[in-house]
């Protein structure tokens, strides 16, 4: 469902990302773990098209998306969770979500119902401006507007940055039911602990700019082999 | 008589208040939305009034040629963003450098191509009866009022407003979620361009049309942008009807000169006291209602 191969990136002639390989199949949940600074956001604005690709090829959905700009391949069905999740902060809670209905412009199915039906705060504050609420509402929010359009990828940039410890755990456990009953394909960029091994079928560990690792659900169990990757 | 001086006070304040919104809300969206400052917004307002009178002549119904007046401005205003302004977005002091030559550009060139004045249009609807002035004041201001109650509706409730002002707040994620935002700065530039157009149409049966015809929006037009602050719609309500007040009540003791001055020392007041304009006293107190609940 997503290729990425040997994708170079960089900030004005700075290289940041060196030839970077990752696949995700669909219906899988896959993570990206490292340390500050190692270039995920990078690797996540690149595949989003916020950002060029020097080199290489991004696959999505059997099409070359490479060359195409961000709003096209949201349109195809990425649906995009910033860092620090940048919700619109001056439109209510309720345009944040209308805003999410132009992902995945291929379906009218638009999932106000399950969306609420995760995020039953959000049904509450439907008409609270969005800057005015805490940050672990914000990331719900985000998450949900991603959602609005029924995308078929998920990506997620650090979404436990910023959150309570007891909220983390509620994201990971509603991605998780999203994945499950949505089907929707889930690859997020982590180093929280617990997020990389409670949401990750399988995770990629990134180190200056390269792919360093990969495991898998045993190797992800141990703390010991996650933790090299993160700053913990 | 008190009864009578009241009528004629309702009257100036009802045209003039007409005059800034329409003088105003152009520039305004433009300012509010994108972050441009338009400096060439009188020259929009030109190409507004110099194509209306042009239809005008050639012997188009005045409501057409009105018409025609909006269209045309709306197209110059999108060829200007496609081939200039786009490149200006965020950059606040070469918009103002660069829109400022263009203004001044083509006042010369209407000047070259047109001469020095235009064919005139005689103002329809007749006079009042009980106020010494046009009826044509009074359709001028239900337009100003109704285009405030459309534009309003339009960036509130419509999918393109909540677009428009996402791509306002954060460009990069508005584009992450579908929206073309080059394709949004171009239609709503175009928005302020056609209001631009509407205003010079509509005040061409009023001011003599010469080169300098756009200059006489310019003051309101500023004014009234700081004086309302960020916010497009409500900024331009309240700023055009505390100016319009302002500026009716010494106009009917001391003239129209006076009233003018009275204006700009009240603006120039209101900006010393309130940098961010009435629209940012607004939000502050809320702000502050908000932390005291
Ligand atoms: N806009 C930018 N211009 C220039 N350099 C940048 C820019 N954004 C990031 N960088 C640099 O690129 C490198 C990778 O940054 P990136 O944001 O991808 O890291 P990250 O892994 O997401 O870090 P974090 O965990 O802090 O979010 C860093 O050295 C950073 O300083
Ligand atoms: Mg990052």
């Amino acid at each position: 469902m997503l290729e990425i191969t040997n994708v170079h990136a960089s900030y004005s002639k700075t290289p940041i990302l060196r030839g970077i390989d990752v696949s995700v199949e669909t219906g899988e949940i896959v993570g990206i773990m490292g340390k500050n600074g190692v270039g995920k956001t990078t690797l996540v604005k690149t595949v989003m098209g916020l950002l060029e690709a020097d080199e290489g090829r991004i696959v999505f959905d059997g099409e070359d998306v490479t060359d195409e700009p961000a709003d096209v391949r949201a349109r195809h069905g990425m649906g995009y969770i910033p860092q620090g999740r940048d919700v619109f902060p001056e439109l209510t809670v309720e345009e944040n979500l209308r805003m999410g209905e132009t992902i995945n412009d291929g379906t009218d199915d638009l999932q106000y119902d399950a969306v609420y039906d995760y995020f039953p705060i959000l049904e509450e504050r439907r008409d609270q401006e969005a800057g005015t609420m805490s940050g672990g509402q914000q990331q719900l929010l985000a998450i949900g507007r991603a959602l609005i359009g029924n995308p078929e990828l998920l990506v997620l940039d650090e979404p436990s940055e910023g959150v309570q410890p007891s909220i983390v755990q509620d994201i990971t456990r509603d991605l998780r039911r999203v994945n499950e009953e949505l089907g929707t394909t889930i690859l997020f960029v982590e180093q929280n602990l617990h997020v990389v091994q409670r949401l990750g079928e399988r995770c990629y560990a990134i180190d200056k700019g390269a792919i360093v690792d990969e495991l898998g659900p045993e190797r992800l169990e141990s703390r010991d082999a996650v933790t090299e990757y993160l700053a913990v | 008589m008190a009864g009578l001086g009241l009528l004629d006070f309702g009257f100036e304040f009802v045209e003039i208040f007409a005059f800034v919104v329409l003088a105003t809300v152009g520039l305004a969206v433009i300012f509010g939305m994108m972050g441009i400052i338009n400096l060439a917004h009188g020259e929009f307002i030109l190409v507004g009034a110099y194509a209306t009178t042009f239809s005008f002549a050639a012997g188009l119904p005045l409501p057409l040629a009105m018409l025609a007046g909006v269209v045309i401005t709306a197209v110059f205003g999108v060829v200007l963003e496609r081939l200039i302004i786009r490149h200006l977005y965020g950059r606040l002091l070469d918009s103002m450098v660069v829109t400022w030559g263009i203004s001044l550009v083509m006042i010369q060139l209407v000047r070259i191509v047109f001469g020095n004045s235009a064919p005139g249009i005689g103002i329809p609807f007749g006079q009042l009866p009980i106020v010494d002035g046009p009826v044509y004041y009074l359709v001028l201001a239900v337009i100003a009022v109704g285009l405030l109650g459309g534009l309003y509706a339009l960036f509130m409730w419509t999918d393109f407003g909540v677009r428009a002002r996402a791509t306002m707040q954060d460009e990069e994620t508005a584009r992450s979620m579908g929206i073309d935002t080059d394709r949004m700065y171009a239609s709503t530039f175009a928005i302020g361009s056609a209001l631009a157009g509407l205003t010079g149409a509509l005040y061409a049966p009023v001011m003599p049309i010469t080169p300098e015809y756009g200059t006489g929006f310019l003051v309101e037009a500023f004014v009234a942008v700081v004086v309302g602050g960020a916010s497009v719609i409500v900024g331009t309500v309240l700023a055009s009807g505390f100016l319009g007040t302002v500026n009716a009540a010494v106009t009917n003791v001391a003239g129209t000169f006076m009233g003018q001055v009275a204006m700009l020392i009240a603006a120039i007041v209101a900006i010393r006291l309130l940098p961010e304009g009435i629209t940012g006293l607004l939000a502050d107190l809320r702000e502050k209602r908000g932390e005291s609940e």
